[in-house]
């Protein structure tokens, strides 16, 4: 997995591509750990992630509810196959998902 | 059929991915049912990695192969770790809000969600989980 961080003032974009999954999970939630001090829009952007287990479910989670206290957070350019794990979990129903 | 036996860690996580993925491909599994298949296997696997033999590691033996009525795929998982039916634990609520939802949990449900049947057994002091995904191929 390839993490890429653009941020903009207090606006950041997470670019993720590749797998995200049990063994590359924990190297995200870290980077998120540091990052997300002081955003107030963090928008994940998964137009090249090819795959999403429950282990990266768990950081998006982590991620949303951080980001439901100080801001607003966003996944765009998911494919149909994550987009389908999103909604069988109802991650659909609290995630915006653009 | 394909067979691997395999050390029950994470760090084999891409070993065993690479496994099933060789068979999906040698069965032109399509795309759509390929990505919920090794999400299935990855928390199978990771289940057993995690659990089975804690705080020691163990052996898991991974069976793939084609329903004898050639519509669908089964996959099963064996190990001789302590006795342990992933499939008992009550569902998680998915409609909870973002406060409420606890970050973790879905690993099994997704299994279910995504499988057309599971089954679990515990037998000769192994537990035994087998799941069956149905394609979608389309008959030339």
């Amino acid at each position: 997995m390839t993490i890429t961080k653009e941020q903009n003032g207090n606006a950041l974009t997470i670019f993720l591509s590749g797998r995200l999954d049990t063994t590359t999970a924990p190297e995200l939630e870290s980077e998120i750990k540091q990052d997300l001090e002081g955003i107030k829009e963090l928008t994940f952007h998964f137009g090249n992630l090819e795959y999403i287990s429950s282990a990266g479910l768990r950081v998006i989670m982590s991620a949303q509810k951080i980001m439901s206290k100080q801001g607003t957070m966003v996944v765009t350019n998911a494919s149909e196959e994550v987009k389908e794990i999103f909604e069988v979990t109802g991650f659909s129903s609290i995630i915006e998902i653009r | 059929m394909k067979e691997l036996t395999i050390q029950a860690v994470v760090e084999n996580l891409d070993n065993v991915i690479a496994f099933v993925t060789s068979f999906l491909e040698e069965m032109d599994c399509p795309l759509k049912e390929q990505m919920s298949i090794e999400v299935a296997v990855e928390e199978i696997f990771v289940n057993i990695a995690h659990y089975a033999y804690k705080p020691e590691t163990g052996m898991a033996h991974i069976v793939c192969k084609e329903a004898e009525d050639d519509v669908a795929i089964e996959i099963s998982f064996e190990d001789n770790g302590m006795p342990f039916d992933p499939l008992a634990k009550a569902d998680p609520d998915v409609t909870l809000s973002v406060e409420d939802r606890p970050i973790g949990g879905l690993g099994i449900f997704m299994v279910k969600k995504s499988m057309d049947d599971v089954h679990y057994e515990y037998k000769d002091g192994k537990n035994i989980f087998t799941m069956r995904k149905n394609l979608t191929r389309v008959n030339n």
